[in-house]
This record gives C-alpha cells, sequence and structure tokens, in this order.
C-alpha cells in the first residue's frame, strides 16, 4: 500500500515536474546585464573631432562609428576643422564645456590639443584619440604604429634592392605631422642594419601627390638605376607612382607606401602596378575596435581618466597576392550603408 | 631717345641665369636634357596657372579664386565619370562651371564694383566649399577606367618633349595671340593702365573686366585638367595650399606690376623658369625642406630689393598704387 501510494506520488510529482519544465521555458530567462548596458548607451553624446572630413580615413571611421552605435540610440556630433588647427582647438574646448560621453579625437599635432584632452578627462570625459596621439595619454589609442609601419614598409624596400643598386628614395609627408616624423624613426631603425642601404633623396612633399611626382621625377632623371622608394601615404604617392611610370620603371622600383586601405585608392592601385606594398591600418576595423572600446567604457562606469590603454591597429601589408581579395580593402559607399 | 633700364624682368632674368649657370657648373646631373624636361614638367601647371593669373594682373585685377577653378571644375570631371556619366558630358559640365566661376567674379568686379581682392576671395571660399559639401565624395577624386585615354593630356610625351610642357606651350601661345594680336588685348592692357582713360575713349571697359575673369578661370580649369592627368588624380585639398602664393610670386617676380597694364606672357615664362630651376636644383641637392623655404625667400627677397634700390619708387609709380 505504502510502496503503492509513493510510486502514485512519485508519479505525479514527475508529471507535474515535466508539465512545469516546459512552462519555465516559455517564460524565458533574464539576462541580468543587457539592460543596464542599454541604458549605459542610450541618449548618449559621442563627439569626433577629425582633422577634417571628407577623406577616406576620417570618412569611414565615422561611418564605422555610426553603425555600430547609432541603432543603441548613442547620439553623434561632429566638428570638422578642416584642416584648421586652431579651429580644432576651438571644437575641442567648446566641447568641454558640452560635456559629451566621449569624444573621439584625431590630433592634427603631438602637442596642441593635450591639455585640452587631459583637461576634458578631469571633467569626466572618456577621450579616445585615433590614429595620431597627442603627448596625453588618455583613455584609450587606437590606431596605426607608425614606427611599424616605417620599419616594414622599408624591410619590403630593402629585400627588394637585394641584388641590385640599393640606391633608395625617402618621400616623407609634412614636416610638422607627427605621423610623417614617426615613419621616419621607423625607415631610420631599418636602414642602421642596412649600412649598404645608400639614401640618395629623402625629402618633404607636404602630402602632395603633385609635389611627390615632381621630387620623384628630378631623383629618377638623377638616379635612373634607383630600386626602391619608401613613401609616407598612398594618398600622396599617386603622384610618385605617376613618375614611376612615365620614367618606364613601373616593376623596377619598388614603391612601399601606407594608408587606410580603401578600395580605389589601395588594392586597385596595388593591382594595377602603381604600389608594390601598402601597409594598411584598415579603418573599418579601427571603428569597430573604437566603438568597442566606447561600449565598454560606458558600461563599465569607470572614472573617466583612470584607465588607460592602447590598441595598436594589426597591419594588412597589401601586395599583388592579397589585392583581389574581399578582406583586403574597403569601400567607402558599402560602410554608409 | 630711350634709357636702358633694369627692370624687374631682366633683374630676375639676370637672377635665374646665375642661378642656371651655377647648378650648370656644381651641380653633377643638372645640365642634361632629361633634367631640364624634367625641370619644366614640374612647373608646367604652375606657369600655365601663372598665364591665367598674368591675364587678370595685367588688367589691374587678381583672382584668388584660380585654384577653386582648378580644383573643382576638374575634380568635377573625375567625380562625374566615376559615378557612370560620360567624358564627355563630364567635361562640358567642367566648362560651364568654369565660364560660370569666371562671369561671376567679372560681373561682383565690374558691375557691382567689389575690389577684386575681396571678390575673387569669396567666390574662391564659395567654390572650394561647394565642390567640398555638394560634388565630391572625398578631398582627393581617384581616377576610374572611364578617364581611360584622357591621362595623355598630363603624361607621356609629343615628339619627345613632356605633354604638359606641350600643354604650357600651347597656353603660353594662346595667351601671347590673345594679349599681342587682338583688339580684345589691346583692350585689356588699356583698362589695367588707366580705366577711366580706356572707358572715355569708348572701350567696353566692363565687359572687358568679365572676359579677363572668364579667361583667368577657364585657363584655370585647363591647368586642373593637366594636373588631374599627371598624378591621375585630383587632390582638391589643394585649394587649401599655399599654391596661389605660387602663382602670384610668378606673375610678380616675372615682372608684371601689381599696378597693371604692363607685361606679358615672357614675363610670366621667366618668373616659372627662376621657380623651376630653384626648385629642380634643390632637389637634386636635397636640400630639407625649411631650408628650401629659406633659400627661396632669401632669392626672392634678393630680386625684390634689387629692384627696389635700382628703380625707387617716384610720385608717378606710387600714386598708381600697388596692392
Amino acid at each position: 500500500m505504502r510502496t503503492h501510494s509513493l510510486v502514485i506520488g512519485s508519479l505525479v510529482a514527475v508529471t507535474l515536474a515535466a508539465a512545469a519544465a516546459p512552462a519555465l521555458a516559455q517564460q524565458g530567462l533574464d539576462e541580468p546585464f543587457q539592460k543596464t548596458f542599454r541604458e549605459a548607451l542610450a541618449g548618449k553624446t559621442v563627439a569626433y573631432v577629425p582633422v577634417a572630413m571628407n577623406f577616406d580615413l576620417t570618412e569611414g571611421w565615422y561611418a564605422g562609428l555610426k553603425k555600430e552605435l547609432e541603432p543603441y540610440g548613442v547620439k553623434f556630433e561632429i566638428r570638422d576643422p578642416n584642416w584648421n588647427t586652431n579651429a580644432g582647438a576651438q571644437a575641442v574646448t567648446s566641447l568641454i564645456s558640452e560635456k559629451p560621453a566621449v569624444m573621439v579625437i584625431h590630433n592634427p599635432d603631438v602637442q596642441t590639443y593635450a591639455k585640452l584632452l587631459q583637461r576634458a578627462e578631469s571633467e569626466g570625459i572618456y577621450v579616445i584619440q585615433i590614429n595620431m596621439g597627442s603627448a596625453y595619454r588618455s583613455s584609450a589609442f587606437v590606431g596605426a604604429n607608425w614606427i611599424e609601419i616605417g620599419e616594414r614598409q622599408t624591410e619590403g624596400v630593402v629585400k627588394a634592392c637585394q641584388g641590385k643598386s640599393n640606391k633608395i628614395a625617402i618621400i616623407q609627408g609634412a614636416l610638422s605631422a607627427a605621423a610623417s616624423a614617426y615613419t621616419l624613426k621607423g625607415v631610420e631603425n631599418v636602414l642602421a642594419k642596412h649600412p649598404e642601404i645608400k639614401v640618395v633623396s629623402s625629402q618633404a612633399a607636404d602630402w602632395d601627390a603633385a609635389k611627390a611626382k615632381a621630387i620623384t621625377q628630378t631623383v629618377l632623371k638623377q638616379n635612373p638605376d634607383l630600386c626602391g622608394i619608401v613613401g609616407f601615404w598612398d594618398g600622396m604617392d599617386i603622384g610618385t607612382a605617376a613618375a614611376i611610370k612615365e620614367a618606364g620603371l613601373t616593376g623596377k622600383v619598388f614603391l612601399a607606401t601606407s594608408g587606410g586601405g580603401e578600395r580605389k585608392g589601395a588594392c586597385e592601385l596595388v593591382k594595377n602596378g602603381s604600389f608594390d606594398l601598402n601597409m594598411s591600418y584598415d579603418v573599418p576595423t579601427q571603428a569597430a575596435q573604437m566603438a568597442g572600446t566606447i561600449k565598454w567604457l560606458l558600461s563599465s562606469g569607470v572614472k573617466a581618466g583612470s584607465v588607460k590603454g592602447f590598441e595598436y591597429s594589426t597591419l594588412i601589408p597589401i601586395t599583388k597576392e592579397n589585392a583581389d581579395s574581399q578582406t583586403s580593402c574597403w569601400n567607402l559607399s558599402d560602410l554608409k550603408k | 631717345m630711350k634709357h636702358f633700364r633694369l627692370g624687374q624682368q631682366e633683374i630676375v632674368f639676370a637672377v635665374f641665369a646665375a642661378l642656371f649657370l651655377a647648378f650648370s657648373i656644381f651641380l653633377k646631373g643638372f645640365l642634361t636634357a632629361d633634367n631640364m624636361l624634367t625641370l619644366l614638367q614640374n612647373v608646367a601647371v604652375l606657369g600655365i596657372l601663372g598665364l591665367a593669373m598674368a591675364v587678370v594682373v595685367i588688367g589691374r585685377g587678381i583672382d584668388l579664386s584660380l585654384i577653386a577653378s582648378l580644383a573643382v571644375p576638374g575634380g568635377l570631371v573625375l567625380q562625374m565619370v566615376q559615378n557612370g556619366h560620360s567624358l564627355h558630358a563630364s567635361l562640358l559640365a567642367a566648362g560651364v562651371l568654369a565660364v560660370a566661376i569666371g562671369l561671376v567674379n567679372g560681373w561682383l568686379i565690374a558691375y557691382a564694383e567689389v575690389p577684386p581682392l575681396f571678390a575673387t576671395l569669396a567666390t574662391g571660399l564659395f567654390v572650394a566649399g561647394l565642390g567640398q559639401a555638394a560634388l565630391f565624395q572625398l578631398d582627393v577624386v581617384q581616377w576610374s577606367d572611364g578617364m581611360a585615354g584622357f591621362e595623355r593630356l598630363g603624361q607621356g610625351s609629343i615628339l619627345g618633349i613632356p605633354t604638359s610642357i606641350v600643354m604650357f606651350a600651347i597656353a603660353a601661345i594662346a595667351v601671347f595671340v590673345l594679349l599681342r594680336q587682338t583688339r580684345w588685348g589691346a583692350f585689356i592692357y588699356a583698362v589695367g593702365d588707366n580705366a577711366f582713360a580706356a572707358r572715355v575713349t569708348g572701350i567696353p571697359s566692363r565687359p572687358i573686366v568679365v572676359l579677363q575673369y572668364v579667361l583667368a578661370a577657364v585657363i584655370g580649369c585647363f591647368a586642373g585638367l593637366v594636373m588631374a592627368a599627371s598624378v591621375n588624380s585630383m587632390p582638391t585639398r589643394i585649394f587649401n595650399s599655399t599654391m596661389i602664393y605660387d602663382v602670384i610670386l610668378v606673375v610678380v617676380l616675372g615682372g608684371i606690376g601689381l599696378s597693371g597694364g604692363r607685361g606679358g606672357v615672357v614675363n610670366v615664362i621667366i618668373g616659372t623658369l627662376l621657380i623651376g630651376t630653384m626648385l629642380n636644383g634643390m632637389t637634386i641637392l636635397d636640400i630639407p625642406y625649411a631650408g628650401q623655404n629659406l633659400i627661396k625667400g632669401v632669392v626672392l627677397l634678393i630680386a625684390v630689393i634689387t629692384d627696389t634700390i635700382l628703380n625707387p619708387r617716384n610720385e608717378e609709380t606710387a600714386q598708381q598704387g600697388d596692392i
């Protein structure tokens, strides 16, 4: 009898449990963190101050950030100083009083914004610096390691020069730009290990394709046996490449350059032989890293300026081998969709 | 009786000759046919722009919107072709835009009587802004497949002479013929020398002023196309550069006074040669950028100071006024 009722009792219990279990699953389980995450992001303002809009890097960062953050109700403010350092400093100053949650800053040089960014973080604004850092170390730096870019470009050129004249030229950017000076340091690091390489010309072309072309033409006339050129930006080195092509030396002079990896400005030009090596810092990945950092900072609630870290971009060396690949380069129009 | 006076034109030519001689003797690889062609090729676009500026300065004006006329219509061609329009339609649109820039400049200066310095400063900013805001997707407009063949305007060579030099020569001859062989050219000189006297004698001085600015914009647009073809892209950001000063320098250094009515194509060529020789020599010497600016400044100062010593200001030139 007793055992009988026990059996019935346990049967009932099992049936009840079996009935209850699906009911529990249907109700769902509340994930305890997503609500606070959403609340931390909704309605927050991210202010973006590039050196200028309208070029592949800054447009790409903007499009990438917007795509990642706008669905969470993050508001974007953009201040375009259009290459004017003073206007940029004013924009940052006025932003500090407007107190956005995050500022994404693309520095024109190492010093100008440094003090301002420090003030911004002391007022509770997270500062993320992109590609060009300032002397102030803020919550996060996302960007290219210019020294590494200079080193890897030069290694490419040195390798291509083996068994040839060992004469190379350097086409720098603008002398006032730290990106240019850092890249040059990278170039010097590698050249110090290769005393056989002779630099026949090291000139600044001011990021200007026409100037780069003029300098390269003159250098190639003086040194027709030149074996390689280290250029500092693909937007400028279109001119360098045009000079090499006009001299009929495409394929004989190895041209290494760097840039953001936009398809028309990078992969297409590697494919048609204008560039032999383009070190890309892959703008969409940088944008995604910045967006991730913003999500982390806002949801963590850490005090601005209390954590500081770096996210150097992993470089993609674009050569003939991978220029055709879908992932080596990116299209601005696709990123904006 | 005509006294031989050493004018600015002769002084600049002498400076050029001295520099050229020094480079030829001391700089290995300077005086070769190849390098001479490179030298000219590097300043061809600057020279074409100098011609445009010369037309305006001879008519006693100045055109600060010239770099916008170079960058925006040229960039428009590349952008339209990139967007799938035909090359012919794009060139036509660029031509229309260039003429429109010239007409607006000319109207503001001749009819609304706004000083050229302010009028062209404003239109230049407006046109450059229009390009950035409405016409171009990116500052650097890239070459696209639809442009195939057009690069011959700025690359390669005709009969062994690089094309951009040929283009400079064509532009120089066209401007020379216009200024010296046509009635319009004579009118430009007359208006530039003394606008009131020109009007009294029945010259249509206002339309002539409009004509100057239209010509400048069209020549500027042509320079832009040569430049774009030469570097396979149009860096429209060039508007923010200091190129306009180089252009004014070529014109004034060559001996076309800002007071108007004097000088011609030869002066532009001399000014261009001096700048070209300096740039080329310093590149061969691999002089650092800062040093280059220093040397450029010193040579220009020498030319200007020599001119002031040899041709001191008198009552007449002072009244003419400079900008």
